[in-house]
């Protein structure tokens, strides 16, 4: 399971990457596309919508399930990846890449040292597994 | 044999555990004047013959008219085969089946049922059917606003007034914005210009609307999706796209409206047909089932419900609509009446509508009356009765002509409008009847 180093990470399997200015993308990761399954639908909400940490932004459909995106930072939408909702496989062919889904403009980059590590992450994805 | 869902012992555990000490103690805050006081009055147990017979009593109550009603509901021919084939027990079934492994039949008629429909409405894709016209339209209606996120819904007052009444209770009265009807008996479009703001979610018509009127929809489509509005069509009498443009093919977003007039019998007002189609993009915001067709594992033609995950059962308190449920058996009937007529079929059976629509116009109008509005009609018009048309209906019912709605009972109040449908089971004598008793009334 892919895990990069730079990127940060929620418990509802949300990666965040930093992009300077105050700016972040986010995603799901690939443990969590991999879960899903294949993805048939992605819905995000629109540019310019304000979000709290751990608001619904969105819902990923796969065949039989429907999940809601929780955003791992507070915020204002800035962007939003309009190829995954016209191809929601994006998100199951490169979920760090061009499978990515919002961009977030940050006030309090402080909220970003509560997420996880990457080591961290692979740390919490094992666990999971053990269960 | 009684109906005995919990013992005695049971219902003492139970209200032991809530800590209440009978049965009339926990229903102790309903006020006495709102209880059955005494035993609910029901008559005695009938044998068989008994019922029977009761039975002959009250179909000989019956009073066979001679009607020309529509208003919503079409008293059009079914043929036997449509009633045959559906009380087979294979199709008994009010419901969309789950498990594909044992309902290939029905899943393969409903996805004929969709494709029909949407070919019917020039649409992209049906979903199995909804429950009738109203609450299709209201769910089509909430559809616009959840994906424009926008509050109101322009609707025309030419709409179906018990359709609209429904989309308001829907959608909060509030956020209906009526657009009026002009001299034509359709939308006035020199007066909607102002209503249509950014508020807008979709703009709603009924064609032909309730007058009977054909709207210029595809006008409709443009003005609504230039406020960036969607377009929904909405109609009672599906059998007039047999003869004229489909809304699909007038920019309309979503069509959701009456399936009746397309292999259901009256039978007193229901269960009907909701049809509900929309455009490729908006697929995944749809209310109800969806029956896809695919290949199973060995390469087989196979039919299955698809893009579920968008429904309750799965998404839950997140889906855009709780209608989980569907009306199968009448949507098979209406494919199975569908099928039967063909594309040709329908076409002569909606010309033949309108045709004898229209003499019977000319003959109201050679008689003297007049017509009440001016824009096309396919197979329902208003005449002007010059007089209270609630009370012509009146005096003409009680001998057994029903020549039409009377509109000065509707919210209309058009006072001496009377709405008169003429489809293929109104006879040549039908129709003298209903000329010379309207000549005279």
């Amino acid at each position: 399971m892919s895990v990069p180093k730079d990127y940060k990470f929620s418990e509802s399997h949300e990666w965040v990457r930093e992009e300077g200015d105050n700016i972040v993308t986010i995603g799901i990761t690939d443990y969590a596309q991999d879960k899903l399954g294949d993805i048939v639908a992605v819905e995000l909400r629109r540019v310019g919508d304000e979000v709290e940490r751990g608001e619904s932004v969105g819902n990923i459909d796969s065949q039989k399930s429907s999940s809601e995106i929780m955003s791992p930072v507070a915020g204002v939408i800035i962007e939003i990846n309009e190829d995954v909702e016209d191809d929601a496989g994006l998100v199951n062919s490169g979920p760090y890449e061009e499978g990515w889904l919002l961009r977030i403009e940050i006030e309090d980059a402080s909220q970003l040292e509560d997420l996880m590590s990457a080591e961290d992450y692979e740390e919490y994805i094992g666990t999971l597994e053990d269960e | 044999m009684d109906f005995t869902p919990h013992t005695e012992t049971e219902i003492a555990e139970m209200l032991e555990v809530i800590g209440v000490s009978s049965i009339d103690e926990l229903f102790g805050v309903i006020p006495e004047r709102f209880k059955v006081q005494d035993q609910i009055k029901l008559p005695e147990p009938m044998s068989e013959p008994e019922v029977l017979a009761h039975m002959r009593d009250l179909a000989a109550k019956n009073k066979l008219v001679t009607s020309f009603l529509g208003a919503g509901a079409y008293n059009h021919y079914v043929p036997s085969v449509v009633h045959h084939l559906v009380g087979r027990g294979e199709f008994l079934t009010a419901y969309t089946p789950y498990q594909p492994e044992l309902s290939q039949g029905t899943l393969m008629a409903q996805f004929e049922y969709q494709t029909m429909v949407a070919s019917l409405l020039g649409m992209d894709v049906s979903n199995a059917s909804m429950y009738e016209g109203a609450t299709a339209l209201a769910e089509g209606c909430l559809m616009a606003i959840k994906h424009t996120r926008r509050d109101k819904i322009l609707i025309a007052s030419t709409v179906h007034p018990q359709y609209r009444k429904v989309v308001g209770s829907y959608v909060g009265p509030e956020n209906l914005v009526l657009a009026p009807f002009d001299e034509t008996g359709a939308i006035d479009f020199a007066k909607i210009g102002g209503l249509l703001d950014d508020t807008i979610a979709a703009v709603v018509a009924q064609t032909p609307n309730f007058f009977g009127v054909i709207e210029d929809f595809g006008k409709i489509s443009e003005l609504a999706h230039n406020a960036g509005a969607l377009s929904i069509a909405t109609f009672s009498e599906p059998l007039a796209f047999g003869l004229i443009e489909p809304p699909g093919s007038l920019g309309a977003d979503i069509a959701a409206g009456e399936g009746q007039s397309l292999g259901l019998p009256l039978s007193f007002g229901g269960p009907y047909l909701g049809m509900f189609a929309v455009k490729q993009p908006f697929v995944r915001g749809m209310p109800g089932r969806l029956i896809g067709r695919t290949v199973d594992s060995r390469g087989n033609t196979c039919y299955t419900l698809t893009l579920a995950a968008r429904e309750q059962h799965i998404r839950r308190e997140r889906a855009s609509s709780n209608i989980c449920s569907n009306e199968g058996l009448c949507a098979v009937m209406s494919a199975i009446h569908m099928s039967m007529l063909g594309k040709s079929g329908l076409y002569k059976l909606a010309k033949f509508n309108h045709f004898r629509a229209e003499r019977v116009k000319n003959m109201l109008v050679s008689a003297g009356l007049k017509i009440a509005f001016s824009g096309p009609t396919f197979n329902e018009f208003v005449v002007s009765l010059g007089k209270p048309a609630s009370k012509v209906v009146e005096t003409l019912s009680k001998d057994g002509l029903v020549p039409g709605l009377a509109l000065d009972k509707t919210v209309l109040n058009i006072s001496d409008g009377l709405l008169i449908a003429v489809t293929e089971n109104n006879s040549d004598k039908d129709i003298e009847r209903l000329i010379s008793a309207l000549k005279s009334a």
